[in-house]
């Protein structure tokens, strides 16, 4: 007995919007429609099987009111974003923080940096 | 301490008010050309709005990457900072700039020079823009505290480390709304809901989908607040469906949301302050000075670039913008011998479909012309067209063309060549076919 879904994303690859639908069996995508290019087909079947998003936050400087802006250096899995904001907010730096200093090493096990992307004051 | 009330400082070829993308890239286009450049900064970083935008997405088209508002920012101010030619001015403002053509007398005040007068040949204008506020658009009841625009509040949380609400509703969504309900979520608010009075969302579809699907933040079309609660503080808001035609709020529709925070996207107007003092002519559909290919005001010599001129979507072409300007003050300072001083103007006028346009008159059509448009609404399948009376100077199709997104046409010489009298643009959706 197979697990036949369907799921509907907006894609974001271009100002078309396509509203995309995505037909998956056991979590295996198996059509996707409403997309008027290729890309959007692959946007969809990513979408849906795993998306994942770059994460910008702020980061804490130690002695100053003032933040850092940080990003993780590469997408992670979706499921992990409220985990590496919670993560990023823990976080409390010693300055001085330069662009692209790695603040936290390996975010929740994702295997991803997250950097500064501003230095402190 | 200056001792004299007023001083005079040192000159140059050209100033530059404004260190945002534009500014910065101004700057150093102008250096490149071999003038001396006075870049006058009012904040005491440079980069202007990018160092709050911490989001990720600037940059792909000129560096074919991803980068945050700072990162965009540093890489430009690094090349400006580096330049020997280039002075830089912290928190120092231009209060007025008098004279035109190539002696300009620019008024500025600021640490380092006190209050002077600076001398230049060449002005460029990159102040950027304002948001509209609350007056604006009325809304009425009391004067609590949490309403805030939505730049103001990106300001206070990713600059000041402010977070300035824990429960929040959002009105307009335009793309700095919308990226602010994202921020706002993601540092540890309750974003009730983004109100839009429009029967479309404002900003892009990726916003929609990232900003506010992501996270689970309702967006009510043909809604808009009507009244704000609270003494001190906000304590509610009344929003109000809107009937689609005529915007007007739809009695009997009123409810009440109980919220600490209203933050107001509801669009950005160029700053003019100072440029329109000098006399140049202001285009009432962009809000920027009229301009012509080489972004040059109606004041000979005033060169304006970025938001200033025009709202723009993408700072890239923001950088691009600024980066011509410099050139083309750079050219002005220096004496450009080709330049004809009675030029025969050609017009570039709005057609159908068109909501604004820049540049709006061509002096010399003999250079590639970049004209950047919005469009009135919604269109797919969408051409945009350049006539010269009867003649076609250019079509460019387009899969679909919306008002959120500036649209970029390149004519070149060639194209230009059998131009006799003014210029159309306009964009149609395409009838069956060519």
């Amino acid at each position: 007995m197979s697990d036949v879904e369907r799921r509907e994303f907006t894609c974001v690859r271009c100002p078309m919007g396509c509203s995309l639908t995505v037909s998956l069996d056991d979590g295996v995508v198996t059509d996707v429609t409403g997309n008027g290019c290729p890309r959007g087909h692959a946007y969809g079947e990513h979408e849906a099987t795993h998306p994942e998003r770059v994460v910008t936050s702020l980061v804490r400087v130690a002695g100053d009111f003032r933040p850092v802006s940080v990003k993780t250096v590469s997408p992670v899995p979706k499921e992990c974003v409220a985990d590496v904001l919670a993560a990023v907010a823990a976080t409390t730096v010693e300055p001085p923080v330069s662009i692209g200093d790695v603040l936290v090493p390996d975010v929740c096990g994702t295997g991803v940096d997250v950097v500064a992307t501003r230095a402190s004051a | 301490m200056r001792t004299t009330p007023c001083g005079h400082d040192d000159g140059s070829d050209v100033i530059v008010v404004g260190g945002g993308a534009a500014g910065l890239a101004a700057a150093s286009a102008a250096a490149s050309d071999g003038a001396t450049v006075t870049l006058v900064e009012r904040e005491g970083h440079l980069g202007g709005i990018l160092q709050q935008c911490i989001h990720n997405g600037f940059g792909l088209h000129r560096f074919g990457e991803e980068l945050t508002g700072p990162e965009y920012a540093a890489r430009d101010a690094r090349m400006v900072e580096a330049d020997p030619s280039i002075r830089v001015l912290m928190d120092t403002s231009v209060l007025a700039v008098d004279g035109d053509d190539d002696a300009f007398d620019v008024t500025l005040v600021g640490p380092e020079v006190g209050m002077a007068h600076m001398s230049a040949r060449s002005v460029v204008f990159a102040c950027g823009s304002r948001e509209r506020g609350r007056g604006a658009i009325g809304i009425a009841g009391s004067r609590p505290a949490g309403v805030y625009t939505a730049g103001s509040a990106q300001r206070l949380c990713n600059c000041d480390g402010a977070l300035v609400g824990r429960r929040v509703v959002v009105l307009g969504s335009g793309d700095i709304g919308l990226i602010m309900a994202r921020r706002m979520t993601w540092q540890g608010a309750h974003v009730l809901m983004v109100c839009e009075l429009a029967s479309e969302p404002g900003g892009l579809r990726r916003n929609i989908a990232q900003c506010l699907d992501d996270n689970s933040i309702p967006l009510h079309l043909s809604t808009t607040v009507t009244r704000v609660f609270g003494h001190d503080r906000l304590e509610a808001v009344e929003i109000a469906d809107v009937d689609p035609r005529t915007l007007v709020p739809v009695p009997g529709t009123e409810r009440r949301v109980e919220c600490d925070t209203l933050l107001l996207s509801v669009g950005l107007i160029p700053e003019n302050a100072v440029i329109t003092a000098t006399g140049a002519e202001i285009d009432q559909t962009t809000g920027g000075p009229a301009v012509d290919e080489s972004l040059e005001t109606s004041v000979p010599g005033v060169f304006v670039a970025g938001n200033e001129l025009h709202v723009h979507d993408l700072v890239d072409f923001v950088s691009e913008e600024g980066g011509a300007a410099g050139h083309a003050a750079a050219a002005h300072a220096l004496g450009d011998a080709d330049r004809d001083a009675a030029p025969t103007w050609v017009r570039v006028t709005k057609g159908e479909g068109v909501g604004s346009l820049t540049p709006q008159r061509l002096r010399d059509p003999a250079d590639e012309v970049t004209l950047r448009l919005r469009v009135r609404s919604r269109m797919t399948d969408a051409v945009i067209s350049i006539m010269s009376g009867d003649a076609v100077v250019k079509r460019v199709r387009k899969r679909v063309v919306v008002p959120s997104e500036m649209q970029t046409v390149r004519l070149t010489p060639a194209d230009l060549a059998p131009v006799t009298g003014d210029l159309v643009v306009s964009c149609s959706e395409r009838e069956g076919v060519e």
